[in-house]
């Protein structure tokens, strides 16, 4: 009887795995028309590659499932917040910019843009943080904070596939100069310019990994270093870090300045918010 | 900090003990000091991970003498300006420096002596 019950349960987990693969084969044949059919900027652009040509197919596969990209929890916090009334003025983001999907759609591609008011370069962080001001009349979120992480994912994730395309021109043109001389210039004990791990040595490896171009179109990105999601600037700092620099305050005009540079150096890539990066 | 530098060498040791092969192959692989195998591959087997940044060593005791491997530790950019690898062994010029690095080289000089012993070795 033993064996036989035995029998009958290695039958039924036989059954249960069997299932599985079925199922897995299925989502992959309904999937895979959909990730060629996607309305997406190819993820090279002449000699610009995006971090993604340099992930594992399995962090290829995370990042392109909706239902698996762990950065998809910051998006749909986002869209509770893009909801929810805020502030004196009791008014949602939706009260004055309605359906996201279409207010916000190639909103993320244009940042960091020049700022007529400030005379500055504001990206998107801070643009959400002055609506809450101005708008809202609320505080402004703390730089890295969950909330301010999932509005600016939620908001990027609208623009996904549309190629990066921001203004160096005019009044941008200053912060565009001063964000390039920040990328050139060496810094930390280590003594090393951004431009020489992510320009000259791309494509080489530091011990295991491949080192990227450090594009910047999939911010925020779910990173499995941290185990989380991250913004722009945490990863700026997070890179002086590592060459024992004094890293910046997050949202330094220094890095909104660097973040320009950047954008324009990965013209044309998409928009791939939220990202998933070693 | 004074050396004296000679057709691209530093002659004269740093200080007066010499250098320690074995305690230079723990600095080489220790991240927070030598760390050399992030960017170069290195005659070391047992470790899977090697960087493609710099030049192998393997050999590179044949290929340098210890004065040469020396300056190229304590200020590589007095050879090359251009170079990537850091100076393990300079305070000055440096731009940004995080707070607990600041004035301290990433060696000292006695682990300058270490890592120039080790790196003979490499035949």
């Amino acid at each position: 009887v033993n064996a036989f019950h035995k029998e009958q349960t290695k039958r039924k987990q036989r059954q249960v795995f069997l299932l599985g693969v079925i199922l897995a084969l299925s989502a992959l044949f309904l999937t895979a028309p959909l990730l060629v059919a996607e309305d997406s900027t190819p993820y090279v652009v002449e000699d610009r590659r995006s971090g993604y040509t340099y992930l594992s197919p399995e962090n290829q596969q995370l990042q392109n499932d909706e239902f698996a990209n762990p950065g998809q929890l910051w998006v749909e916090k986002g869209r509770e917040l893009w909801q929810k009334p805020e502030g004196a003025a009791h008014a949602p983001c939706s009260s004055c910019h309605g359906d996201a999907a279409a207010s916000m759609r190639g909103v993320r591609a244009r940042y960091p843009r020049f700022d007529a008011r400030s005379k500055k370069l504001i990206n998107l962080e801070l643009q959400i943080n002055r609506c809450r001001e101005e708008r809202q009349h609320s505080a402004p979120y703390p730089y890295e904070s969950e909330a301010l992480l999932a509005l600016t994912t939620f908001i990027g994730f609208q623009s996904r596939g549309l190629p990066v395309d921001v203004r160096i021109d005019g009044p941008a043109q200053p912060f565009f100069a001063a964000g390039r001389v920040f990328f050139m210039r060496r810094r930390g004990q280590l003594d090393l310019a951004c431009a020489q791990c992510h320009e000259q040595y791309a494509g080489q490896r530091l011990r295991g990994d491949v080192i990227s171009q450090g594009q910047i179109n999939g911010f925020p990105i779910y990173r499995h270093t941290w185990q989380t999601l991250g913004s722009t600037h945490r990863m700026f700092a997070w890179c002086n870090s590592a060459i024992r620099a004094q890293p910046l305050p997050l949202g330094a005009d220094e890095y909104v300045n660097l973040e320009l540079y950047l954008a324009w150096r990965g013209r044309g890539l998409p928009v791939e918010t939220p990202a998933v990066r070693r | 900090m004074s050396y004296d530098v000679v057709k691209n060498t530093i002659p004269a040791q740093l200080t007066n003990r010499p250098g320690d092969p074995e305690r230079g192959r723990r600095i080489v692989l220790d991240r927070e000091k030598g760390d050399c195998i992030v960017c170069h591959a290195m005659p070391l087997p047992d470790r899977q991970f090697h960087g493609t940044v710099g030049p192998p060593l393997d050999g590179v005791g044949n290929r340098y003498s210890a004065g040469a491997l020396r300056l190229r530790m304590v200020d590589p950019k007095q050879i090359n300006p251009q170079t990537s690898m850091p100076a393990y062994y300079k305070i000055e010029g440096l731009h940004q420096v995080a707070e607990g690095y600041r004035g301290k080289p990433i060696l000292t000089a006695q682990e300058i002596e270490d890592v120039v012993a080790y790196l003979l070795t490499l035949k």
